[in-house]
């Protein structure tokens, strides 16, 4: 990637009257459609007037400021920023696919309905399910399908107290913020120094107003939560559910199953684990799997068979479902993009993203602390995932992980996570996935080696980090107070 | 070292509390709080005659990093908030037991009185949580 | 091994780095006993050329009938550079702009789509987009709930003539928040809903009320009465509108008179998928939010602000996220993380693409085609127009006949007739909404009208049951 050493403009600041693609205009109707003076436009709106070209050099130019995984190694911890194959894209792009209207009779969408039937039967497989739909449109629109069907089962075996949601320290803030939105409380437990639920105050935290407990595994601790048998049994034998945030489903793909562990329902992120793409912050897709007991509760509508024939299954199918989280059937396309990943993994493929997710991880992981950085938990195994913390680093030299994230930039690599899990000091959340290279894990090792000798020698180049980017390190603080959230013609004046 | 004046009262939660005449007491946030939740880019105070109710959040401080909620210390009215925080939220940070004040309360009257902590157990506090 | 790089020789390093004997030794935390066993319904792996073939065959079998369906999801003409440049990897493959010095390609783009985004609907603020238009109304709803100080009630207006599906969605996701939705009728002969219908509610305490323009059966609502209405009882106005239709249409910021200072709608949202976005099953679209500036700590999901950097110059980057669940937690405004970005994306390209006066053009060119396609069948005998409101570019038809075999005949015909709406509106008979965008030509209606007036020529008591 070439840094930049000037902007590109706003597209409005290359605006002119007068301008404009005028291929994409369609032609003129012989009649102009008869609309009340009172209900018509009366200034056109403020948009930019340019050529076809200065379009297309303009969103190209754009582009190139941007790190991905096509240009640059990406370990975003938690994310799962695997390569994103480009057949999956040409397939789902081919036009009966994408030129298909939602509401399409069933006797003609046959082709399509297979895809969504044979995807959910491969996510049944994987997960240990009885039945999963394909409509949350995000994890956390997955998130809020599963707490939602844990209220809907209490509540239809006439349990009504039951509205307290256990949730770890460490999880992610979808979380609570999900069980709020199901108008839930949250109830949060600690984990102990190992990175494990703390059993003991789990045992205090469950009651007859449990509806249930929302859990990762591997925890976003980036180790396995090994006592999730007593976790299971604890939360059951209290009368609450167990829910399954599937973010770190790379680490157990066809390795362990989430039905197995005594999870009631699942979301996945088909985004992270089953490498559709991230698109700059999504779209993304939560399907959401289930065990027998909140079948009837899942949310529609979700692809049947009867015989050779596949039709939709809605409300009269399935009158307690949850209902419907999306205007169609949520996000269609980034379905078929899994689905098409999935056949290309196969069932071999699959066991071996976990396998080499955690090779790539465990290998970095030694190398770092070989190297002289802290890993929060030495002496476990990495998941797909592990934490360093720089608490140590910005003690003795005033650096912080921010500081090394931008730092990293510089170097040609994208940050892994920062701040996340709160719960660690100074901590970068490292996921590296199974597609990539041992060289190029090699070559972020020298990267860090060499900031940690910065550290010593040279902090500030890391205090004003980054420096051959696009942009010098932002201000946040003005950006909130000074809130500059629009294009407004007339400050530019 | 966080400055903890003690002529004030604090909470648990990180407000300090200081009397002032006629039953009433000014409310604010710690030097601590301040500097743990770093430039505050935004204030949101309960306007003049809202009921507030001790325990209860009555205010919001947001900064870039978190947005925190205020929680009142005691059951009363207020009297007062303090406006010049619209637009400028940095004397939360500047002057966190001054110009940074947040809220002036009258407090019920016939109450019992708020179980507050004087300067040396509220830093007794911040001494274990540092832990 | 598909996308995986690693040689028997590299595992042998790392392994040795590591530790271990075995790749399988990395899993030893993992109790025994869960270990699960192959994966029974995943079959064997395919290759690129293989998977291409398979999907080949399934798309060739639904094929590309001739679609005049509406009801929320637009056929419209999308230009080659939009996906062309919103698949390139730097965009495709990127992720939420979190680190934002390496992202300031997104955020400038999301920083343009929120102001062509405000200025195309008359507001002053836009979020960087929700899932769809469904939640996006169901999102304005909780937004509108939070911002109205005026209101304790929690009760939310919602006219028959919004999408019945944007309703059920709005009951599942904020039904669970104590929230009160009730159904306002519409006029029988002119498909809108009437001023005189709210006004039992004069004086009552209302949170919002919501207002869909055009209406789901393609009528043009009154909004200025109904936003007047909305103003003068306290009541917060949402506005659910089809960005095309606004090409021509008044912006929801100029509804309404002008009242101390205010005029317009207070929250308006809507489905974003007209904007460049293909059909391809109903999603991903993306939902759109815009609103007054007074309530933008109210209002949902990822917003990009335009700042300097350290030594001055401008750049962009998320901004007010203490609002969002990576720090507020339980109490967010909203669960919402991943939002849609590619989608919106490819939006801000296409709406750069067209400007201002082609956007006009296609939202004429489709309102015109519709009034072709309705002049065209309701010359055919039993098909007769439903309202007698104004449309834009969608209309209800009322058949002499069952509208279910008619769409089944049509289909093997090659052509998808519309959106039967008998299910949802039983009181309209045999209904059937249509629709028609600048994509059909002259033939397209020809060939439909044709079809029809043969399946209509057969008489009623020769097809046996109704």
């Amino acid at each position: 990637m070439q840094p930049h050493p000037s902007q590109e403009p706003l597209i409005f600041e290359l605006s002119r009257p007068g301008r404009g693609a005028y291929a994409q205009f369609p032609p003129p109707p012989a009649v102009s459609p008869a609309i009340p003076a009172h209900l018509r436009r009366m200034d056109a709106p403020l948009w930019p007037a340019v050529s076809e070209l200065q379009a297309v050099r303009h969103f190209t130019r754009l582009s190139q400021l941007n790190f991905s995984i096509d240009t640059h190694f990406y370990p975003l911890g938690s994310c799962t920023m695997k390569y994103n194959p480009k057949a999956c894209n040409t397939y789902a792009m081919l036009p009966e696919l994408i030129g298909r209207h939602p509401l399409a009779p069933e006797s003609h969408s046959q082709g399509y309905l297979a895809c969504m039937y044979e995807l959910q039967d491969m996510l049944k497989d994987i997960t240990g399910m009885q039945g999963v739909s394909l409509t949350p449109m995000a994890g956390a629109q997955g998130e809020f399908a599963g707490v939602a069907m844990i209220r809907s089962y209490h509540r239809a075996r006439g349990d009504l107290a039951r509205t307290e949601v256990i949730v770890p320290e460490a999880a992610h803030g979808t979380n609570p913020a999900t069980a709020t939105m199901c108008g839930c409380s949250v109830k949060e437990i600690p984990c102990d120094a190992n990175g494990d639920v703390e059993i003991d105050a789990l045992r205090a935290a469950v009651g007859p107003n449990t509806a249930g407990i929302m859990l990762t595994n591997p925890s976003t601790l980036g180790v396995f939560e090994r006592k999730i048998g007593e976790v299971a049994r604890i939360v059951h034998d209290a009368g609450g559910l167990l829910y399954y945030d599937g973010a770190n489903l790379n680490a157990i793909l066809g390795k362990v199953r989430p039905g197995d562990m005594g999870f009631d329902v699942i979301h996945m992120n088909l985004h992270k684990t089953f490498s559709t793409p991230h698109g700059g912050g999504g779209p993304g897709s939560g399907a959401v799997g289930v065990g027998e007991r909140l079948l009837p509760f899942l949310p529609i509508p979700i692809v049947g068979r009867d015989g050779d024939r596949y039709r939709w299954l809605s409300e009269r199918d399935l009158p307690q479902s949850i209902g419907r989280l999306s205007g169609f059937m949520g996000n269609a396309g980034v379905n078929l993009r899994a689905y098409i990943y999935m056949r290309m993994l196969g069932r071999e493929g699959m066991v071996r993203v976990a396998e080499f997710a955690t090779l790539n991880a465990n290998y970095l992981m030694k190398r770092l602390l070989a190297a002289g950085f802290d890993a929060a938990y030495p002496s476990r195994r990495a998941s797909h995932e592990f934490i360093i913390t720089l608490k140590r680093q910005h003690r003795d030299y005033q650096v912080s992980a921010m500081d090394v994230a931008k730092r990293l930039l510089d170097y040609g690599f994208h940050a892994p996570t920062t701040y996340f899990p709160l719960l660690v000091p100074e901590c970068l959340l490292i996921e590296p996935t199974e597609t990539e290279a041992k060289e190029d894990l090699d070559r972020f090792c020298e990267a860090m080696i060499a900031i940690l000798r910065e550290m010593i020698h040279e902090p500030e180049k890391l205090t004003s980090a980054p420096l051959t980017m696009p942009v010098r390190r932002l201000d946040d603080v003005r950006a909130a107070k000074q809130l500059d959230l629009a294009w407004n013609p007339a400050a530019s004046a | 070292m966080s400055d903890i004046p003690s002529e004030l009262q604090y909470t648990k939660s990180h407000e300090w509390v200081r009397s002032l005449p006629g039953n009433r007491v000014e409310v604010g946030i710690t030097d601590h709080a301040q500097a743990a939740l770093g430039d505050l880019v935004f204030v949101e105070v309960p306007e003049a005659g809202r009921r507030l109710t001790a325990g209860a959040a009555c205010a919001v401080v947001e900064s870039v990093k978190a947005a925190s909620d205020i929680y009142s210390p005691v059951n009363g009215t207020v009297v007062e908030s303090n406006a010049a925080l619209a637009s400028s939220p940095e004397l939360v940070n500047q002057a966190p037991y001054a110009g940074g004040w947040l809220i002036r309360i009258e407090i019920d009257s016939g109450g019992a009185a708020p179980q507050l902590l004087d300067a040396a157990e509220y830093a007794r506090l911040l001494a274990d949580e540092a832990q | 091994m598909p996308f995986i790089p690693h040689t028997p020789d590299d595992v042998a390093e790392m392994l040795a780095v590591i530790g271990a004997q075995r790749i399988e030794d990395l899993f030893d935390e993992i109790p025994s006993a869960l270990k699960s066993k192959a994966l029974s319904r995943v079959p064997a792996a395919l290759s690129e050329m293989e998977v291409g073939r398979l999907m080949s065959e399934r798309a060739a079998r639904d094929g590309r009938p001739l679609n005049f369906m509406g009801a929320g999801a637009y056929e419209h003409h999308i230009p080659a550079p939009v996906w062309a440049i919103a698949t390139r990897g730097e965009f495709y493959s990127a992720y939420t702009p979190y680190q934002a010095e390496a992202s300031q390609g997104t955020l400038q783009v999301i920083y343009e789509y929120q102001s062509m985004m405000c200025a195309l609907t008359g507001m002053e603020v836009s979020n960087a987009s929700l899932y769809d238009g469904a939640s996006a109304l169901a999102e304005a709803c909780l937004t509108a709930v939070r911002a109205n100080r005026a209101s304790n009630s929690r009760r939310v207006l919602v006219p028959r003539t919004v999408n019945p599906t944007y309703l059920q969605v709005v009951q599942t996701i904020a039904g669970n928040q104590n929230i009160r939705f009730e159904s306002v009728d519409y006029d029988r002969q002119s498909g809108r809903t009437l001023v005189d219908a709210l006004r039992r509610y004069d004086g009552e305490d209302l949170t919002a009320l919501v207002v869909q323009q055009p209406n789901f059966f393609g009528v043009l609502e009154e909004v200025d009465e109904l936003v007047d209405w909305a103003r003068a009882n306290n009541v917060l106005l949402i506005g659910v509108v089809n960005p095309i239709a606004l090409g021509v249409l008044k912006a929801p910021g100029q509804w309404g008179s002008r009242v101390d200072g205010k005029q317009g709608a207070d929250i308006v949202c809507g489905e974003g998928q007209p904007l460049g976005v293909p059909l391809s099953s109903g999603g991903p679209y993306f939902g759109f939010m815009t609103t007054r500036m007074q309530y933008v700590r109210q209002m949902p999901g990822r917003i990009v602000g335009r700042t300097l950097d350290a030594v001055g110059n401008p750049g962009f980057t998320l901004t007010l996220q203490a609002r969002e669940q990576h720090i507020r937690r339980a109490k967010a405004n909203s669960n919402i993380c991943t939002n849609q970005g590619l989608t919106v994306t490819a939006a801000t390209i296409y709406m750069t693409l067209l400007g201002a006066d082609g956007l006009a053009r296609v939202a004429e060119a489709s309102a015109a085609r519709t009034q072709e396609l309705v002049t065209a069948l309701t010359k055919i005998p039993g098909v007769r127009a439903t309202f007698s409101g104004q449309r834009f570019h969608e209309a209800v038809l009322t058949l002499d006949r069952p509208v279910a075999p008619l769409l089944a005949a049509l289909a093997e015909r090659g052509i998808f007739g519309g959106v039967d709406l008998g299910q949802r509106f039983p009181e309209l008979g045999n209904a059937l909404l249509v629709c028609a965008t600048e994509t059909k030509t002259d033939a397209d209606i020809a060939q439909y009208a044709r079809a029809l007036a043969e399946l209509q020529s057969v008489p009623r008591a020769a097809r046996g049951a109704a």
